[in-house]
């Protein structure tokens, strides 16, 4: 009778718990981020007068969302470029990103530097140096050098090669079009590569040592062990690239987003533009984790 | 099954062991030297560009216009990193942009890792929603709200507690660091779910029978959160610190809202260092600029490199609670 009283008691304290632990953020969607949103859904059914003493709001019904979709030449475009592209980066920059961060994980002389290089993409594309890179010519002249070097190996030389191999056409132009990206894959894949590098950095070394004392190869210790593992942060990274590809400074849809708000203030167009990409952007992540979180391995 | 490969002759099986021993080792070399080729490759590809910004920051002027200089300066100069320095007011903007990335984000990175720890191992009504509204907040394009947070700030006032003392509209909070701060303890700063989702995800990662020993020892919850599960988190919070500030350092886009430019930034003057070239002076304008860019990226590569030294001590630890 008292065993139970006290288990009783235990999980009534883990739920209390539980909204403790999770309150911080509770609290601040309540207080920051309700009202925002509450208000862009609000303005994107609304046209917006500016007064000299605030703003007036004229009820519009479905015209936002109907000028976005129907009227604007380029919204619609660039969502499908966009969609588009981010669906075949996600898995280049999935793989490669794992992949590094299994080489910078091993021991070799000048782990620490190489870690730090790696480590500089996430600078580089971060607020305002990626900002001031997107206007700065001088740069982009001649860092267009090496994008034409990686880039003009990959259309003439790799697809003459593919081409002999008589794999099926789909295949070489992705495999070509991916090597013709390296850049931009390189540069997209910093915080993956760190995300995945603190995965396997948690990974006990205790397990392998057991794994490798009964036998087994470095092949099977990395699809029995490091895989599984490192299965919920290859969900992690999965949403995080779609969303950084869909939501990111250098995307299209949201420089237009950007410029109908804040150039050519019109608030309304814009939050119906913006709400309408959210609602894409969340099936295709609906979508995305509901087939990898199948694979994902937990202690559950 | 063959039974004799199980039980070779002594002759047999020294002949096995070299043959594997020898191929084990060529297989190891050659990974090295792919390894060694990959990483220098990929190295030298982000690497170019910053050795493009310091290339054209160490030259004169005309050293760009003459087509015989490649990279290496033939008039060296240090003038443009001056000019840049003394812009950004280096020292005051160092010491402001310190105290803000350093504090916000350490309150972000405990506010998430306390959300993430209450996400991945508590059941509680309406979990499921947290969690969907964390990724909310990660999806939704941060001009959307950019208006209204500014408009929050302007009048700040918590559920309507501050009015009802004072009543007055509330404070004015721009032109502080207590925005961003309030934002931090919040777990509501630039990108925090993904710092939420990331340490998540490790936890749901870890056995539970450390806790449930820990629990049966007569630990609390909060005691076996601190003493067991932390220890072994301290990797992804380190990762997550770091990626916070990074964005902290470099963003403008809620500094810019907060109207943080009264108290100088680093980020915040880097973007105004181009302009003293004065117009249609675009190639000084962007060797000013790339000086400034590598003043401000050189804390963050140091703070990394320091950074390294956690991630050695972690793995001893979580090598003892695994």
């Amino acid at each position: 009778m008292k065993f139970r009283n006290k288990q009783i008691k235990m999980s009534t304290k883990k739920l209390i718990a539980g909204y403790l632990f999770v309150s911080p953020f509770i609290l601040g969607f309540l207080a920051f981020y309700l009202k925002p949103i509450y208000e862009a859904v609000e303005l994107s059914f609304n046209s917006i007068q500016l007064m000299s003493d605030g703003y007036v709001l004229e009820f519009v019904g479905w015209e936002n969302y109907r000028r976005a979709l129907f009227v604007d030449e380029r919204f619609i475009r660039h969502l499908v470029g966009s969609v588009r592209s981010t669906i075949t980066n996600f898995p280049l920059i999935l793989i490669f990103s794992f992949f590094i961060a299994n080489m910078l994980n091993q021991k070799f002389r000048g782990r620490t530097i190489a870690r730090a290089i790696f480590f500089l993409p996430v600078i580089m594309t971060s607020g305002v140096i990626l900002s001031l890179e997107m206007g700065d010519t001088l740069v982009g002249m001649m860092q267009g050098a090496i994008k034409d070097d990686t880039g003009a190996f990959s259309t003439a030389q790799l697809g003459d090669m593919l081409e002999q191999t008589h794999i099926p056409a789909q295949i070489t132009t992705y495999i070509t079009g991916a090597v013709g990206m390296l850049y931009q894959v390189i540069i997209a894949s910093g915080v993956q590569i760190l995300i995945f590098l603190a995965g396997l950095q948690t990974i006990p070394p205790s397990l392998y040592e057991a794994s490798s004392i009964e036998g087994a190869t470095g092949w099977e210790n990395f699809w029995k062990i490091t895989f599984p593992m490192i299965s919920p942060l290859i969900l992690v990274n999965s949403v995080y690239t779609i969303i950084n590809s869909f939501v990111g400074e250098s995307n299209w849809v949201m420089r237009i987003i950007h410029e109908t708000i804040f150039r050519n203030l019109r608030y309304g167009l814009g939050s119906a533009m913006a709400i309408f990409y959210f609602i894409v952007v969340a099936v295709i992540l609906a979508l995305v984790s509901l087939l990898i979180s199948r694979k994902v391995f937990y202690h559950e | 099954m063959n039974k004799k490969h199980f039980k070779p002759g002594n002759e047999e099986l020294i002949k096995l062991f070299r043959k594997y021993v020898t191929f084990d080792k060529a297989a190891k070399l050659l990974w090295k030297i792919v390894r060694a080729v990959l990483i220098a490759g990929i190295s030298f590809i982000i690497l170019y560009p910053l050795f493009v910004k310091i290339s054209v920051s160490i030259m004169i002027e005309n050293d760009l216009y003459d087509r015989t200089v490649n990279y290496i300066p033939r008039n060296f100069t240090l003038d443009h990193f001056r000019v840049a320095w003394e812009y950004m007011r280096y020292p005051t903007g160092f010491r402001n942009s310190f105290i803000l990335s350093f504090a916000t984000s350490i309150f972000q990175v405990i506010s998430c890792t306390l959300v993430a720890y209450g996400l991945a191992r508590f059941k509680f009504y309406g979990k499921t929603i947290v969690f969907g509204l964390v990724v909310f907040t990660l999806i939704v394009p941060p001009p959307v709200i950019l208006l209204p947070l500014y408009m929050n700030f302007r009048y700040f006032d918590l559920f309507g507690i501050i009015g009802l003392i004072s009543g007055g509209k509330g404070i004015n909070l721009l032109g502080s660091f207590w925005p961003s701060i309030l934002l931090s303890v919040t777990a509501m700063g630039l990108r925090n779910g993904l710092y939420i989702y990331m340490i998540r995800q490790f936890f749901r990662g870890m056995p539970h029978e450390l806790e449930e020993a820990a629990y049966i020892d007569g630990a609390g919850l909060f005691s076996t959160f601190r003493r067991i599960m932390l220890p072994s988190a301290v990797p992804v919070m380190i990762t997550a610190f770091l990626f916070s500030f990074v964005w902290q350092w470099t963003d403008t886009f809620y500094a810019s809202v907060f109207f943080i430019q009264r108290i100088p930034l680093l980020s915040i003057r880097l973007r105004g260092v181009g302009s003293l070239a004065g117009t249609g002076n675009w190639l000084y304008a962007s060797q000013l600029t790339n000086s400034g860019v590598v003043l401000l990226i050189v804390p963050i590569i140091a703070l990394y490199i320091f950074s390294q030294r956690f991630f050695v001590e972690s793995i001893e630890r979580s090598g003892i609670v695994g």
